[in-house]
Order: structure tokens, then sequence, then C-alpha cells
């Protein structure tokens, strides 16, 4: 056990740093760069530019500028943005919880939701409402998750009015009731395809386990359905569940960005955007380093839970 | 047939089957699973059902489970338990009686205990399920089933998971929660088909102690009539959803007067103890001479530490004369089926030698080796996995000589003729694998094998799925064909009694080594290794049943 984590942990570090060389190689090969804006002041000479460059240390090879980069993060030092002297980490600090708070609220919905309309379409397999979920299913994953935001937004917002179109309190109320008012739309919208993935894996792994032998055996001991279905079956069933949740990860922060954007939500996803129209390159690599490591760990964490939950694994 | 059954099932009766239909979904190809069957389990007593793959008895004893599958409904019929009528029964009364009055016992015990449980809380659970007892009462219950079914240190095998038990544990495990709530009905389905055979001589034994001792019905699913002998009282037999005979199990097994059930029972092998007529030899050389064989599995990482090292062949010495066929036999983990993989160059070794026609392939290259590929063939254990479900049968056969260099006309005649020889249509050439019988489908993995007309064939467990009279006929086609072309052969199986019926000489295997090489009258008749004589002493049926007293109410 105390083996697979050391090993899985080394792989991470590598990863990472694969992931770090490709994002910094990717940054500064792309025309423009953080000097293009100062380009377009007629005021500068080419003088003051290089004077610039050479403030910044844009001047020095690539490898230099990567290592120095790597050594300053290492210890802490994300940089500082381009665009506010800010350092990046209190860039991104500033907007990662609205992130979070998304991401974590409607992965809750997703899991739970999914989980559910999964374990039931298995047990009342080609039932109406197994081909109900499967058509839902469909459609979720075929709509781009924008549109839904703008579907919810026309309806829940502007006809019916129940719902805030954006952002996520009104300025000067910051009661909880207040945010969590803000959070129904834009986690929802963004649970969406997460509950049509999370719902078709989850039934195909329901239906796997209902036909094991052990299932069997829990019949023909006189386990009432409901225990079967809950103990024996779904206990299995949830197993490989896990690993997925771990690889949706990137893809609920991928999601998140966009739906951040359809609902003026101050989070990662409208800093990303914001800092690559200014070229910060600091604050965009911080954020792409940052979302290497939240990716890695999810899939590292979701392995160590299933080496945790299955005896199998765990006691080997 | 079913000549003096009584309307009223009477009080010596744990279980009485009248009339039993079960209607199977509309696209299968029989309408009915079974048909009209009526049978009684008398109290204290096994009754033995036998019938080949296809022949209903699962079904059957799903039905007075309750268990069927939602689409497969009882059509008529009645089964008394304890004569009240379960057909028609609500499904909760039906639970009910599950694990509390009939329990039942499946056959692969590997995946019939929920792995993320451990042992002691699937014992718990059928108490449980029934409101029996408090948490102590039904640990202490727990624990001295486990006692009772003879599991080591029952405190500890409380608290592990299934995983760490051996397949014969895990089947005693289930005996000890079938148990837990002293049912009068016990149904075992085929519950030592996937045991090695000492371990399956343990828990027949087994099986028979606790039924002696508690006086209960047993109902025994099996297709083995060997099985039949160790412990039946009387028998059943079925053929394709139809009782064919029943009786006592001295008269259906010394005087079967179906057909079917004498048919059954000549294709049983026995140990013959007689030494097969060998060809006769054309090349004194021994055409595969294997010296000092050794392979060795390493699991774990070598860096951390806590390496597995399992030597599955250590130090396997033999030679194979021409037209000769070796047995290699020896239980799950005996390192036979390694050295198969070794001998075809599937696995590379870890030291020894393997001279084949005088040539030590073992140290050849892949490349090198592969003209010599077609000279040794394989054929496989599982008939169902091992063709290619989306090629036709033509493909399957001359894929392998074409990327060798036969033109594909000629390998298209050879493939037609060679599957006439094997006992199939020649039309069978564009068909796919799924429209064929297991049995058929083996004929077709050894015409594939014989394409390349091999010097040497290995069998890997090449008629262990296949239902007895199935296997006699692909043993028989074995021989014929060693007999026609003078192919050597290597014939692994864990059937000792399979492994009599075809070879020349048995090796036995036991952790990787061959602790014992004769011909099969050394063998069975003067076995001179502890093993052997465990091995062949642990062969069902193949002992008088001197030491058995006869059933009380026999």
């Amino acid at each position: 056990m105390a083996t697979f984590l050391l090993n899985r942990f080394m792989q991470s570090i590598v990863l990472l740093v694969i992931v770090s060389i490709i994002g910094f190689l990717v940054l500064n090969l792309i025309p423009g760069g953080p000097m293009s804006q100062y380009a377009l002041d007629p005021g500068m000479t080419q003088q003051d530019m290089d004077r610039l460059a050479e403030q910044l240390g844009l001047n020095r090879p690539f490898w230099v500028q990567y290592l120095e980069w790597a050594w300053r993060l290492l210890q802490g030092d994300w940089g500082t943005s381009f665009r506010d002297g800010n350092p990046v980490t209190t860039v991104i600090g500033r907007h990662i919880w609205a992130t979070f708070l998304l991401m974590g609220s409607s992965t809750a919905i997703a899991i739970a939701v999914g989980t559910w309309i999964g374990i039931r379409g298995a047990t009342r397999r080609y039932s109406a409402f197994d081909y109900l979920a499967t058509v839902g299913a469909m459609v979720a994953l075929s709509v781009p998750t924008f549109w839904f935001g703008l579907i919810g937004i026309y309806v829940f917002s502007l006809e019916l009015g129940w719902l805030p179109a954006g952002n996520m309190y009104t300025i000067g109320d910051g009661s909880v009731l207040n945010y969590l008012h803000h959070l129904i739309m834009p986690s929802i919208v963004l649970a969406l395809v997460h509950i049509a993935i999370w719902s078709r894996f989850m039934r195909s792994s329901t239906l796997d386990a209902m036909s094991q032998e052990f299932v069997k055996t829990a019949r023909a001991k006189g386990v009432s359905e409901r225990r079967v279905i809950l103990k024996h079956v779904v206990g299995n069933a949830l197993l490989p569940m896990i690993t997925l949740a771990g690889v949706q990860l990137p893809s609920v922060l991928t999601g998140a960005l966009v739906t951040e954007t359809v609902f003026t939500w101050p989070g990662m996803g409208r800093l990303f955007l914001d800092s690559l129209g200014y070229s910060d390159y600091p604050v965009v690599m911080g954020l792409l380093m940052f979302s290497a490591i939240l990716t890695i760990a999810g899939n590292l964490i979701a392995d160590v839970v299933v080496a945790l939950v299955d005896p199998r694994i765990r006691l080997a | 047939m079913v000549a003096s059954i009584q309307p009223v099932a009477p009080p010596d009766v744990a279980l009485s089957v009248r009339d039993l239909t079960v209607k199977l979904p509309q696209s299968m190809e029989r309408t009915y699973a079974v048909e009209n069957i009526s049978f009684d389990l008398k109290r204290g007593q096994i009754l033995c059902i036998i019938g080949e793959s296809g022949s209903g008895k699962s079904v059957t004893a799903n039905a007075i489970m309750g268990l069927l599958p939602r689409v497969i409904r009882v059509s008529s019929g009645t089964i008394h338990l304890d004569r009240t009528n379960i057909i028609g029964m609500s499904p909760d009364k039906l639970r009910n009686l599950r694990g509390r009055v009939v329990s039942m016992i499946f056959q692969d015990p590997l995946s019939a205990l929920n792995p993320l449980m451990t042992v002691g809380a699937q014992i718990d659970e059928v108490m449980a399920a029934h409101g029996v007892g408090t948490p102590k009462s039904r640990r202490s219950r727990a624990l001295g089933l486990l006692t009772e079914v003879g599991l080591p240190e029952p405190e500890l095998m409380y608290h592990q998971y299934p995983f760490r038990l051996s397949g014969g544990q895990r089947q005693r495990v289930m005996i000890a929660m079938a148990l837990a709530l002293e049912p009068s009905i016990l149904i075992a389905d085929e519950p030592t088909t996937a045991l090695d055979v000492t371990t399956q001589a343990q828990i027949l034994e087994l099986i028979r102690d606790i039924q002696r001792r508690k006086g209960m019905s047993v109902m025994f699913i099996t297709h083995d009539f060997g099985v039949v002998a160790e412990i039946a009282d009387s028998v059943v037999v079925m053929e394709k959803g139809h009782i064919v005979e029943q009786g006592s199990a001295q008269q259906v097994l010394k005087s079967p007067s179906h057909p079917y059930t004498k048919r059954l029972i000549a294709a049983v092998p026995h140990l013959t103890g007689e030494d097969r007529v060998p060809l006769a030899p054309v090349d004194n050389e021994p055409i595969l001479k294997v010296d000092g064989l050794v392979k060795t599995y390493r699991s774990g990482s070598a860096l951390f530490g806590k390496q597995r090292v399992v030597p599955a062949v250590n130090e396997v010495s033999f030679d194979l004369a021409p037209g000769r066929t070796l047995g290699v036999v020896g239980e799950s983990g005996s390192g036979k089926s390694s050295l198969g993989r070794l001998l075809i160059k599937l696995l590379d070794n870890d030291g020894g030698g393997i001279l084949f026609e005088g040539r030590d392939i073992a140290k050849l290259s892949e490349a090198e080796f592969r003209p010599l590929r077609p000279r040794i063939q394989m054929i496989f254990q599982d008939p169902f996995a091992s063709l290619n479900p989306r090629s036709t049968i033509g493909h399957i056969l001359t894929v392998g000589p074409v990327a060798h260099g036969m033109p594909y006309r000629q390998a298209r005649e050879e493939a037609k003729a060679l599957l006439a020889h094997v006992g199939l249509d020649a039309g069978a050439f564009g068909r796919y694998p799924h429209e064929f019988s297991g049995g058929q489908r083996q004929r077709i993995g050894i015409a594939r094998a014989l394409m390349f007309k091999p010097k040497l064939l290995i069998a890997d467990e090449a008629v262990s799925a296949l239902d007895v009279s199935i296997q006699a006929q692909i043993l028989k086609l074995l021989d014929q064909i060693q007999r026609e072309t003078g192919v050597s052969m290597i014939f692994i199986t864990h059937d000792l009694r399979v492994a009599s019926q075809i070879c020349d000489e048995i090796a036995v295997m036991q952790k990787g080594r061959i602790v014992e090489r004769g011909p099969p009258s050394q063998i069975f008749l003067d076995p001179q290794s502890a093993y052997t004589r465990e091995l062949v002493a642990a062969i069902p049926g193949e002992q008088p049943r001197s030491t058995r007293p006869v059933a009380a109410n026999e």
C-alpha cells in the first residue's frame, strides 16, 4: 500500500514537470507575447522596449526563464501579474473560492442525481423511466453547456423571475441565502452534462454488479431485495465510479470556466480569459499549473480512495 | 419412466416436485426449460440430479429457490416444501423461506461471496435477514459455524475478506452460511465442479458428514457420475428438460434402463490402469527434450522490498518420443499451464533448455522461432473464447498458413478437407463460431491446429469445458488423429481420469515440479509418490463405497 502510494506520488510529480514545460513552451512560442501591448504605444522606442524586456527578464533564453520560474514556484513564489503587479497567488486566491463553490455544489448534485438515476435505470431496466433517462442523457450530452445556461436565464430569470441571471451575490446583501440563491442555476446547468455521464456509467456498473454470483447468493440467503440492491449491488457498483470521479474532475473544471462566463460568476474562468486578453503570462501560467495540480491530485485521491475502500487492494 | 408417485406427498418427503413446467422466453431454442418433471426428495437423503449442460437441472434448482430470472416463468406444476406449495407464493413469503427452510450453495466459490464484506458479516447477514438473534449471539453462532465447517482459526477467519481464502475455504464459508439457520433442505448446484480434485473430495466429505449429522435433505446437482457414486442415495437423470430416469443410486448406476443414462455412464472416463498400445516407433530420437526448465513469476516492486517470487516451473525435465502422448496432470497452481506456454514460447523461460527436434528453441528469439511455430501448435481450453467471433471458420483456419506462405487456394482446399476430417460439414467453412456448439468449436480448434501439419500438439485442458459425452468424442478424435498423422502430443489436464484415457505416459506436477512420471498403470495402480497417491484417492466414484453406512430410511 505504502509502495503503491509512493509510486503514484512520484508519477504525479513527473507528470507535473512535463505539463509545466509544455505549458511554458507553448506560451512563449505563440506570437504576441507580453511586449506586444507596449509595441502599440507610439511613445515607446526600441530602447525603451529593450529596457523593459531586460527588467521583466524576457530577453533571456527560454530554458533559463523556465528554470528560474520553476525554482521560484518551488519556493512558493508564483511570480507577479504583469497587469496589476500583485503576486499571482493573491490574484488566483481572490477567484478560487467562487470556482470551488460552483464545482463542489455541481459535483455533489451530479453524483447524487446521477447515482440515483443509474441505479433506478438498472433495477428497472427497459422501463419507461429507463428509456426516459437514456434519452435525457443523450440530450444533455449533445447540447452545449452555455446553451443550457442561456435557456435557463431566459426562462427562470427573464420570464419567471425566480432566479438571478448572474453574479455570485447581490451587492449589499452578503447573506448565505443570497449566495445559495445565486448558486442554484449555475451549479445545476454545470451539473447537467455530468449527471448524464455519471448516470450512464452508474447504470452499466449497476447492471454488471447485479449479474454477479454473490448477488444471487444474497438472494438465496433470504436478504430483502432492498438490502440486496443497497448493500451488495450498489457497494460493488460504486467502486469503478470512484475512478471515474477522478477522471471527470478536469472536465468539471473546464465546464465551470464556461458556466462562469455565462453567469458572470467571479471565478477562475473569467480570470483566465481576462489574463489571456492582457497577455498576463505569469497569471496564465499560474492558472495552468493550478489546474494541472488539481487534475493530478483528483486522480491521485481517487486511486487512494479506491485502494482504501477495496479490501483486495487495501490488504494486498 | 416415473412409475409410482403418490398424489399427496407422504410425511417422509421434504421436497416434492410435481409436473413442473418452466417456460423459456420466445427467442430461445427450446420452448420449455423443463417440462412436466416430477420427483421427491426424501427426508435425510441425498438426491443427485445429473445431466449435461442445457438439461434444465439448474433451472429446476432456481425454481425451487424462487430465484428464476424474471423472463423465465413456471407455467404449471407444483413444488411442495414441507407440504406447502411455493408456486404462486408472494415474493415476501418466498424470501422468508430462503436461507431459513431451504439454502443453496453455488458452483463457483470465487464469485459467490461479496468481495467487499468480511466472511463474518456475510454469515451474520443470513441470520439478520430473518431477524434471528442479537448481534452478539449471531457472532458466536457464526464462529461456531466456521468451526463446524472445518475452517482453521475461526476468530481470524471471521474478520477475513473472501479474497484471502482459497477456493475450498470459500466453499466452506458458503456451506457455513447455508447452515446458519439449520434449514431442512440444502440445494447444492455443482458445488465441487470448480474445485481441485483433492479439495472436491474434502467438500463432498463435509457435505455428506453434515447431512448425516443434521439429518438434512440435500438436493445435489452435478454433471459428474463419479460424484453421484460418492454421495447419492437416489438419482434423477435429466436430458433437455425431461427426466429420463430416476431411482436409487444403486439401481441407476448399476443397471441403467434408459439409453441416455447408459450412454452417459459409458462416456464417463474411468481410470483404466491399462497402458495404451503405442504406435510403432518411427524414430527413437525424442522429438522434444526438456531439460531443467525454470520459470519464476515475480510481482511487487524489487525497489521497495516485499517482492513475491513464485516458482511456477521448477527444474522440469522430460522427453517425448514421436507419436506419443505425455499427460501433464496437476491441480491449480501446479505450473502445468505455465509449462505448456513455455513450450510454445508464449512465455520466456528463466533457465533450462527445450530441445525440439534436436534444436534448443528456448534460446531462440521471436524472429528466429517464427519459422518453427507452425510445427508446434496449441489447442486451447475454452472453445468459446479461443475463436474470434467476427471471423468465419474458413478465415480462422486459413489465416495462419497463408501468413506462413501457403497459397490461399491450397489453404482453402486443405481447410475443407480437415473440417470433414474432424467430423464437421465442409459447409462450416463460411459460417461463424457462434453457430456451433462447444464440442463442434473444439473440433474447429483442433482443425485450426492441424492446418499447420504440426509435429507437436499441446492441448491445454482441451476437453475440460465440455460435457462428458462430447469429451469422449473429442478424446477419440485426438487419438485417431495421432494414429493417422503420427503427431506427438502434450496433454495438460487437471482430470486424472481423462489423462488415463489418452496418454502413454503421465507426469504429475505439484508446485512447479514433476513429482512422478510413468505409464498410467504405474500412476494409478502403483503410485510412487505420496502426492500422486493422494490425487488418485481423491478421484470421485473410483473407490468402493464400503465405508458408507446405509441411510436410515433407505
